[in-house]
């Protein structure tokens, strides 16, 4: 959810009405009350008043810049709000800053804004997955890399929307009790230069907790571990992932034995699988 | 004061004639059916010689003004009686009032017989003047009363189907009961697409179970067939002896076609059915519901080519185990559907509602 400070609102709301001027009279948006449309969106090349609070929220005082060596890409409309596909790639950051520490996305407009966190230790810095979307909204890909730095990329996805506020499929027809955590896994080989690609598919109705009389229940984490219990990459999950989670990730081409997929939802449930070499 | 005064209310002015950006060749064309147009419009008898006066050249002709909600509904007449109204070959958007389906009807001596009725209530009631007008000048009784039959249960075959509510309004029982089921988010869907071409319409299921079989109106026998795929209950209405087959949505003409409710195997099939029915036959006129009116398998073949197409490049896309995320970014399709209307938008629906299903599969195997 969206943890605004209690005092913070004031300003905030200051902040709002400013922000409806500078909408209302367009042919005027250099100055208004004293603030111009870079203090409003604090420089967000996507012009969202959002982002100074979303800022804020996540990333405190830490530096950080947009940047383009995050591309995240999404669809140029979103014809099913319930299953938007996002990709996020972060390799061109792989020898700045000591590479891809974390990939955190968010997306400014949602009820619930924080959609996954990914760590990708031995993983490559890129991943594909399914978002619900409750309107059309910014998305970011915030990336640290290990001195600390944060680079942010964005795009704006339009939607017809109502994606959070609706009981998936399986949650509407009852079947996800017969496959709640069930576990589909494949190894794919050369879709990205020098990768095994592993698509991993979770089956939970992920609610959101947002549609009457359905609290949120979703799956928190998964990891992928191999024999040795070294972790080759690692996803904290967040109400927004679409239902039956599909996360399409990149290793190395070599190395490893073994893997298991680990996991749980926030019912404490297990998710344990092997996955197929 | 009034309260039009009070939200500023200004007589409305003729609206600026949109000439100026169109080619010659569309003005022409759009000045021929208009002044054939003008008095049917206006309700007033003429002479039987104004229909005569129909523009020969096949090209589908949209003239609807936002401004005034006007579609400009041009009827043309295919074969002694049988008339249709084109809609845009486009996707739906308020510069075309969402009208992008084919309508037509049938005339036989005990009325006629209306074959889908567009997108919106104001849709449906424009037909509706437009059918009134053609059947009282060929010397029917205005009151006299027709059927209208929906091909399938898409929104534009059945959403005028409040201007319709005093005639038996027909459809296959998986059309009606498809109807009842999804009208409320078609409404929703469309109201958000269309604007104010929408005002006052309410989803409207057809009343009355369309038989396949023959259909005897009159002096004419209609074919009415039953096939699968498109959706899951597609009419098709042929009368053989006036050589017009009405192939609904299981043909798309130069307009990539739509999937919500596809079974591809099941669509293909009915492809090969419908081919061995029209070889059979002597059809001067294949008349899709979305894409221009055409003689002989061109529709049909284009049809069956873009799902062969679409299928085989989904399967071959998740056995590689690419995401919906990459497939919907994938370079140009062929050059031959490059220039089809609806491109790639209609692609991006099919591909985001179908894809997950190969994905699935690849993951399972």
């Amino acid at each position: 959810m969206d943890a605004e400070q209690p005092s913070g609102g004031a300003r905030r709301s200051f902040i709002c009405w400013s922000a409806a001027a500078a909408a209302a009279w367009s042919t005027w948006p250099r100055t208004v009350v004293g603030q111009t449309t870079d203090e409003l969106t604090g420089g967000d090349p996507l012009g969202s008043m959002q982002w100074p609070g979303l800022r804020k929220q996540y990333l405190g005082n830490a530096p950080m810049h947009f940047s383009d060596a995050v591309v995240v890409r999404g669809p140029e409309f979103a014809d099913d709000a319930m299953n938007v596909p996002l990709l996020v790639n972060a390799r061109a950051l792989e020898a700045v800053g000591g590479g891809v520490a974390r990939i955190q996305v968010v997306v400014d407009r949602n009820p619930v804004r924080d959609v996954l966190t990914f760590t990708p230790h031995k993983a490559l810095p890129m991943l594909a997955f399914r978002i619900r979307m409750e309107q059309a909204s910014p998305v970011r890909a915030m990336v640290q890399t290990r001195d600390g730095q944060w680079h942010v990329g964005s795009t704006w996805v339009k939607a017809s929307g109502g994606g959070c506020t609706v009981p998936g499929i399986t949650r509407a027809d009852g079947s996800w009790v017969k496959t709640l955590n069930q576990v589909q896994t494949r190894f794919f080989y050369n879709p990205v230069d020098g990768s095994r690609r592993l698509r991993v598919r979770v089956m939970h109705p992920m609610d959101t907790g947002l549609v009457a009389g359905i609290p949120a229940f979703h799956v928190e984490e998964l990891k992928l571990v191999d024999t040795l219990g070294e972790v080759w990459w690692a996803l904290q999950l967040h109400e927004p992932v679409s239902e039956n989670p599909l996360i399409t990730l990149e290793l190395p081409s070599q190395g490893g034995q073994g893997f298991r997929l680990l996991g749980r939802d926030n019912n404490g449930n297990r998710i344990e699988a092997e996955v197929k070499a | 004061m009034s309260r039009a005064v009070l939200y500023g209310f200004q007589p409305p002015r003729a609206p600026r004639s949109p000439w100026h950006r169109l080619p010659r060749w569309a003005v022409a064309v759009g000045l021929l059916t208009t002044a054939a147009w003008q008095p049917l419009l206006a309700q007033q008898p003429a002479a039987p010689a104004s229909l005569a006066a129909k523009p020969q050249r096949p090209t589908p002709v949209t003239t609807a003004q936002p401004a005034t909600l006007q579609y400009g509904l041009a009827p043309r007449e295919l074969a002694p009686g049988h008339w249709v109204i084109e809609g845009a070959v486009d996707d739906f958007g308020r510069h075309n009032g969402c009208n992008i389906i084919n309508t037509a009807m049938v005339l036989t001596a005990e009325g006629p017989v209306v074959i889908n009725t567009g997108p919106s209530r104001l849709y449906g009631e424009q037909q509706r003047q437009a059918v009134q007008w053609i059947w009282t000048s060929a010397g029917g009784s205005p009151q006299a009363k027709g059927q209208v039959l929906s091909l399938n249960l898409h929104p534009d075959y059945f959403f005028g189907n409040q201007a319709w509510a005093d005639w038996p309004t027909l459809a296959l029982p998986g059309t009606r009961a498809g109807m009842r089921a999804e009208g409320p988010a078609y409404a929703d869907n469309l109201y958000r697409l269309c604007g104010d071409w929408m005002k006052g319409t309410e989803s409207t299921p057809s009343k009355v179970d369309a038989t396949p079989g023959t259909l005897r109106v009159g002096q004419r026998t209609l074919a009415l067939h039953r096939f699968q795929g498109h959706t899951d209950d597609d009419l098709v209405v042929l009368d053989p002896a006036a050589g017009v087959a009405y192939v609904g949505g299981l043909v798309f003409m130069n307009r990539v076609p739509t999937t919500p409710h596809a079974n591809f195997d099941q669509w293909l099939a009915s492809l090969d059915a419908l081919e061995a029915i029209l070889k059979a036959g002597n059809y001067r006129w294949v008349v899709p519901s979305h894409g221009p009116i055409h003689t002989g398998l061109a529709g049909l073949n284009q049809t069956r080519d873009w799902l062969k197409w679409l299928t085989t490049a989904m399967a071959t896309h998740a056995d590689a185990g690419r995401d919906l995320g990459e497939v919907l970014h994938q370079p140009a399709v062929p050059p031959r559907f490059a220039d089809w209307a609806a491109m790639p938008a209609e692609l991006h629906r099919s591909l985001t509602q179908w894809y997950p299903v190969y994905e699935k599969r690849a993951l399972a195997r």
